[in-house]
C-alpha cells in the first residue's frame, strides 16, 4: 500500500471525529441548561482541528520510512524542536493547575513550578547529546547499544508503557473534565474526541504531524499566556509591587501569600518530589524521543536550551496570571459558585471559585478580554491536551513496534514497512485503551498519576540510561534487575502512600504503610544500587563482553562517530 | 558500521585531543549539574528550614526576598543551559571536528 492512501483515510476519519463532536454538541443542547455552549471557543477549536488535520495530511504524504515515522526524518531544527519539547511538556495541568495553585496559595505555586523546570539542565548536561549519538528512535536503542537487546528492550518498553499509561490516564480524565466545563460537551464525548484526534495525528502523520501539533500549540499557549500576563501587569502600570500589594489586600490569607506556606510539609517529601521531577524529566520516553528528530548533537543541545527558556518563561507567566486572578477576580461574584459568601473584606474564598480554583486562568481570560478571549484560552487549553496526548501515544506506539516487535519478537527480521504498520496499529489500540480508561477513571482521584509517571521515569528509565552510558561496569543482568527494582518499588510505594492508600482506596487517615507521597528518593536509590550490585556480581561471559564493548560505545557517545546521521534521504 | 570500526576506535582513543575533549566537557557538564542540584535543593531546604529568610521584605515593600530567589532559580536553569550550549557548540565541537579530521589522514 502506498502512503498516498493515508491522507484520504485521514480525511475520512477526521470527518467522523468532527461529526461526532457536532453530534455531541447537538445532543447537549437538548439537555437544556446542563452547561453553557461556548460558541467562540468551539469555532476557534474547530479552526485548530482543521489546521492540524491539514498538517497531518501533508505529514502523511511525507512519511515513508521508519525514520520519517519515528523521528520526522531527523529534519527538525533545534529551535523547532525546542518549541515542540515545550509543547510536549506544558500540559493543561501545568497551565491551569499552577496558575490555580498560585491563585489559592500565592508563593507556594512558584515553588511547585520551579521543580518542573530544574530537570531540563540535567537532560542537557548528561543525556541529550549522548542519546543523539548512540540511539536511533528510542532511549532503549541507547541502553541496548552494548547490552543484550531482548531483556533490555523488554525493560525499556515496560518502563515506557507504564509511564505513558499513567500520564495518559491523568491527561484523559483531566481533558474530559476540562472540556465538559469549557465547551459544555459531555464527558464521554470529550474523551472520545480527544482520543480520535490523537489517533489520527499519530497513526497517519507520525512524528512529523505530532511535532507540528506541538509547535502550534506551544505558540498558541505562550502567546495567550503572554497576553494575559501583560494585561495583568498593565493593570498595575507594570509595577509588580503594586500587584502584590493589591493581592495581599484582597486575598483571605493576606501577606502569607508572599512567602512559603503549607505546601512544603516535610523536607523528605519535598526532596523526594524534587528528585522525581528532576530525574523523571530526564527519563520521560516521549521527551527523550524528541532528540532523534534533529540532525545532530549540536541541534539536540540547542533544542534543550530553547525548551528550557520557553518553559521557564511560561512558569513565570503562570505566576503573574495566578496573581492576576487574585487581584481581579476575588471580589467579583460572577466567578464564584452561586451559594458562595464573601468574607468581611468583600473577597471570596479561592476554593469557592466556579468550576474549582483550577479555572482561575480561564475566568481571568474572560475578565481581561471578554467572551472572545475566553473562547481563545479555552481552545488553547483543548489544543494543549491534544498535543500532550499525541506525544505520549507516539512514544507508546514506538515502544511497541520498534522495541518490542522489531527487536524482541521479530528479532530484527521485520522490514520497515511491517514495523511502521504495527506502530500505526499500536497507536490506534493505545488510543482506544486511553478512551476506555479515561471513561473508567472518570470519577476516580487521578491526581497522583502524573507524579507516579515521573517517579517511575526517574526510578527505571533514568538509572538504566545513565548507568549504561556512563558506567563501564553495567551489565545486562544489573540493568535488568535494577531497572525493574526501581519500577516495582516506585509503584508499590505509591500504592502504599497516603495519596493512594487513604485518598484513593479509602483506608482511614494515618493507615498508609509508606509515609511519603513521593517514593523517588528511595526508589531511585534502590534502582542505582540494584544496577551496581547485580552488575559487579555478574561473572558471566556475556558480562565480560559487555564491559569490553564499553570503549567503543564511549568513543561514539562522546564524538558521534558512526552515529545515525540526519535520516532524511 | 564499516569493517575498520575497531581501528577507528583505537585511533580516536590514542588521540590526546579525544581525552582533552572528554575531560573538559565532562568537567563542565558535571560542574553545571552539581550547580543546578545545589541551587534547587538549596532552595528547597531554605523553604523547609529558613522560611523567615524568604518571607522578609525585599526593599521595605510587600515584595519578599522569596520572589527574586524563586524566579532566580528559574532563570539560573536557563543561564546554565546557555553556558553549556555556548561552550559545547563552539570549543568542544571544534575539538571534535579536529579529531574527526585527523581520522582521514
Amino acid at each position: 500500500m502506498s502512503a498516498g492512501h493515508f491522507p484520504l483515510t485521514a480525511a475520512a476519519i477526521a470527518a467522523v471525529a468532527v461529526a461526532s463532536a457536532g453530534y455531541a454538541l447537538a445532543g447537549n443542547i437538548t439537555v437544556a441548561g446542563q452547561s453553557d455552549l461556548n460558541l467562540p471557543a468551539i469555532i476557534m477549536f474547530l479552526i485548530f482541528v482543521f489546521a492540524t488535520l491539514g498538517i497531518t495530511k501533508w505529514a502523511a504524504g511525507r512519511t515513508k520510512s521508519a525514520a520519517d515515522f519515528y523521528a520526522a526524518g531527523g529534519g527538525i531544527t533545534g529551535f523547532q524542536n525546542g518549541l515542540a519539547i515545550a509543547g510536549d511538556y506544558m500540559s493543561a495541568a501545568s497551565f491551569l493547575g499552577i496558575s490555580g495553585l498560585v491563585f489559592a496559595n500565592g508563593y507556594d505555586g512558584l515553588i511547585y513550578s520551579v521543580g518542573w523546570l530544574v530537570g531540563w539542565p540535567i537532560v542537557l548536561f548528561l543525556i541529550a547529546e549522548r542519546l543523539r549519538n548512540l540511539g536511533k528512535f528510542t532511549f532503549a536503542d541507547v541502553a541496548a547499544f552494548r547490552l543484550e537487546p531482548t531483556p533490555i528492550r523488554i525493560l525499556s518498553a515496560t518502563g515506557t508503557l507504564v509511564v505513558v499509561a499513567f500520564y495518559l490516564i491523568a491527561q484523559m480524565v483531566g481533558a474530559g473534565k476540562l472540556i465538559q466545563t469549557l465547551f459544555g460537551l459531555e464527558y464521554l464525548y470529550a474523551v472520545i474526541v480527544v482520543g480520535l484526534l490523537m489517533i489520527i495525528y499519530v497513526a497517519f502523520g507520525g512524528m512529523v504531524a505530532t511535532t507540528w501539533v506541538q509547535i502550534i500549540k506551544a505558540c498558541l499557549l505562550l502567546g495567550g499566556a503572554s497576553f494575559m500576563a501583560m494585561m495583568v501587569l498593565a493593570h498595575f502600570n507594570f509595577s509588580p509591587e503594586a500587584m502584590f500589594q493589591r493581592a495581599i489586600e484582597v486575598h483571605p490569607s493576606g501577606s502569607a501569600i508572599m512567602a512559603p506556606g503549607a505546601l512544603v510539609k516535610d523536607p523528605i517529601s519535598t526532596i523526594s518530589l524534587g528528585i522525581a521531577l528532576m530525574f523523571g524529566t530526564a527519563g520521560l520516553p516521549h521527551i527523550l524521543m524528541r532528540f532523534f528528530t534533529v540532525s545532530d548533537a549540536k541541534a539536540a543541545r540547542k533544542s534543550v536550551f530553547y525548551a528550557t527558556g520557553f518553559i521557564g518563561y511560561f512558569y513565570i507567566l503562570t505566576f503573574i496570571i495566578g496573581f492576576g486572578a487574585i487581584t481581579l477576580l476575588l471580589q467579583d461574584p460572577t466567578y464564584f459558585k452561586a451559594g458562595a459568601v464573601a468574607g468581611p473584606n468583600g473577597s471570596f474564598a479561592p476554593a469557592d471559585m466556579a468550576g474549582s480554583g483550577n479555572m482561575s486562568a480561564v475566568h481571568l481570560a474572560e475578565a481581561l478580554g471578554g467572551s472572545l478571549f475566553l473562547g481563545f484560552i479555552s481552545a488553547v487549553a483543548f489544543a494543549t491536551i491534544l498535543a500532550v496526548v499525541a506525544g505520549l501515544t507516539l512514544a507508546g506506539a514506538t515502544a511497541v513496534s520498534h522495541d518490542l516487535y522489531a527487536s524482541v519478537i521479530a528479532r530484527g527480521k521485520a522490514n520497515e514497512y511491517q514495523e511502521i504498520r504495527l506502530s500505526r496499529i499500536a497507536a490506534v489500540v493505545i488510543g482506544i485503551i486511553a478512551i476506555f480508561l479515561g471513561y473508567v477513571f472518570e470519577n476516580q482521584n487521578v491526581a497522583f498519576m502524573v507524579g507516579l509517571a515521573f517517579a517511575i521515569a526517574a526510578s527505571c528509565n533514568f538509572p538504566v540510561l545513565v548507568m549504561s552510558v556512563f558506567w563501564k561496569g553495567t551489565t545486562t543482568r544489573g540493568a535488568f534487575i535494577g531497572g525493574f527494582l526501581g519500577l516495582l518499588s516506585a509503584t508499590v510505594m505509591v500504592v502504599l502512600s497516603p495519596s493512594v492508600w487513604e485518598k484513593t482506596l479509602g483506608y482511614p487517615a494515618g493507615s498508609a504503610i509508606f509515609p511519603y507521597d513521593n517514593p523517588a528518593l528511595f526508589s531511585v536509590t534502590l534502582a542505582f544500587f540494584g544496577i551496581w550490585l547485580f552488575s559487579i556480581t555478574d561473572r558471566s561471559q556475556r558480562a565480560g563482553k559487555e564491559r569490553a564493548a564499553f570503549e567503543a560505545q564511549y568513543v561514539r557517545s562522546e564524538t558521534g562517530i558512526g552515529a545515525s546521521g540526519a535520516a532524511a534521504h | 558500521m564499516s569493517v575498520d570500526t575497531d581501528d577507528v576506535i583505537r585511533r580516536v582513543q590514542s588521540d590526546p585531543r579525544f581525552h582533552e575533549l572528554v575531560r573538559r566537557r565532562s568537567r563542565l557538564a558535571w560542574l553545571l549539574s552539581a550547580l543546578m542540584v545545589v541551587i534547587y535543593f538549596g532552595f528547597v531546604l531554605a523553604i523547609a528550614y529558613h522560611k523567615a529568610f524568604l518571607a522578609q521584605s525585599l526593599f521595605g515593600g510587600v515584595t519578599t526576598v522569596g520572589i527574586p530567589v524563586g524566579i532566580g532559580v528559574i532563570v539560573s536553569a536557563f543561564v546554565l543551559t546557555g553556558i553549556y550550549v555556548a561552550r559545547a557548540n563552539s570549543a568542544f565541537d571544534d575539538l571534535t571536528k579536529d579529531i574527526l579530521e585527523g581520522l582521514k589522514t
